[in-house]
């Protein structure tokens, strides 16, 4: 019985150890790893008809995904997780949310902004766009991000729910699964690490 | 998405278990939520509707709380069954977002699936049987075009 106890004890003990050890290596590390650039130029069109190319993401952290509105599968999911990332960030002009559709035919600009009015977000902050299908898939090629034509999958593509996270010089800086909470909150971390953290211009 | 593998010995033996246990639970439970009507609701519906059933904003409407489910509880079966197009109004909202019918679900899951969300996140609508389920999905079946 004691030893079990005192086996308890040298358990506590370790993990207090291994708490204090990454408290420190969490404020020496300030900055997140470079995973790419993004050197391709792009032009597409938001909701409301206005061009969005790398000039509109210039200078600013962005956060970028693939999706379609009328998705059936993870989409809503992500959009949620986005949610919360916008609320987060709302009043945070160095911030840009990105949303690519990747189902051209259907997602007009009129369907675009009706998606955005629902979701109730201010067009300057969040931004869907459209454009030409091919430089649709490019682009998310060039995320590193999966997205095709698919007809096996629910609602005609297939695509991956990530989140990527764009810095300024256009580095990319972290990719999250979109349809998951505890993903979404890290994504949401690292912002504010790039945001208030020695990065902060 | 890349698929584990599973055994196949392990399912061997497993299968038949499950199915045979699956059949009187299924039938037990039709008026209950359990844990598989949970997983059902989760695989068929919980993407959008979210696990908390508040669905997405003006896009997808609430099932928690949803008035929907108690002015109308005769059409939920069809809406799972062969989906929504056009306007709907939920709780003073109107939504108009096309939902896929998930012809799949046989009457039982069907029941599972409504009963847990009538009873789940502060529901309180009636449960409903199996057979209630094939006696509405037979009136709307005549009235899909």
């Amino acid at each position: 019985m004691n030893k079990l106890i005192s086996q308890y004890i040298g358990f506590g003990l370790l993990i207090l150890l291994g708490l204090s050890a990454s408290c420190q290596t969490a404020k020496e590390k300030q900055t997140l790893p470079v995973i790419g650039k993004v050197t391709r130029s792009f032009q597409f069109v938001d909701q409301d008809s206005q061009v969005v190319n790398n000039e509109t993401v210039k200078g600013k952290y962005y956060v970028t995904d693939f999706f379609f509105t009328s998705c059936p599968t993870i989409c809503p999911k992500m959009k949620a997780q986005m949610l919360t990332v916008y609320e987060e960030f709302k009043d945070q002009d160095q911030l840009l949310l990105l949303s690519h559709s990747i189902d051209t035919r259907n997602d007009s600009v009129p369907v675009l902004k009706e998606y955005s009015e629902r979701l109730g977000v201010d067009r300057q902050r969040w931004r869907f766009v459209t454009g030409d299908k091919k430089e649709i898939f490019e682009m998310a090629k060039h995320y590193m991000v999966t997205a095709m034509e698919d007809a096996n999958s629910p609602g005609g593509y297939a695509h991956s729910g990530a989140f990527i996270l764009v810095d300024p010089e256009g580095q990319v800086r972290g990719v999250y699964d979109g349809t998951q909470e505890i993903e979404t909150q890290d994504l949401i971390q690292d912002i504010k690490q790039l945001l208030h953290g020695q990065e902060a211009q | 998405m890349d698929k584990k593998p599973s055994s196949s010995k392990l399912l061997k033996i497993i299968l038949p278990v499950a199915l045979l246990a699956g059949i009187p639970m299924a039938l037990l439970f039709s008026s209950k939520g359990d844990n598989r009507s949970q997983a059902l609701y989760e695989t068929h519906c919980g993407n959008c509707h979210m696990e908390n059933g508040e669905g997405l904003k003006s896009l997808i409407p609430p099932l928690a709380g949803s008035d929907y489910l108690t002015n109308h509880p005769e059409k939920i079966a069809c809406i799972i069954r062969y989906g929504q197009s056009g306007e709907i109004t939920v709780n003073g909202t109107t939504y108009n977002q096309s939902m896929p019918g998930i012809p799949q679900l046989t009457e039982v899951e069907i029941a599972n699936i409504i009963n847990y969300i009538n009873q789940q996140w502060g529901n309180d609508a009636k449960p409903v049987s199996a057979a209630t389920v094939k006696k509405h999905l037979k009136n709307c079946k005549n009235s899909q075009p």
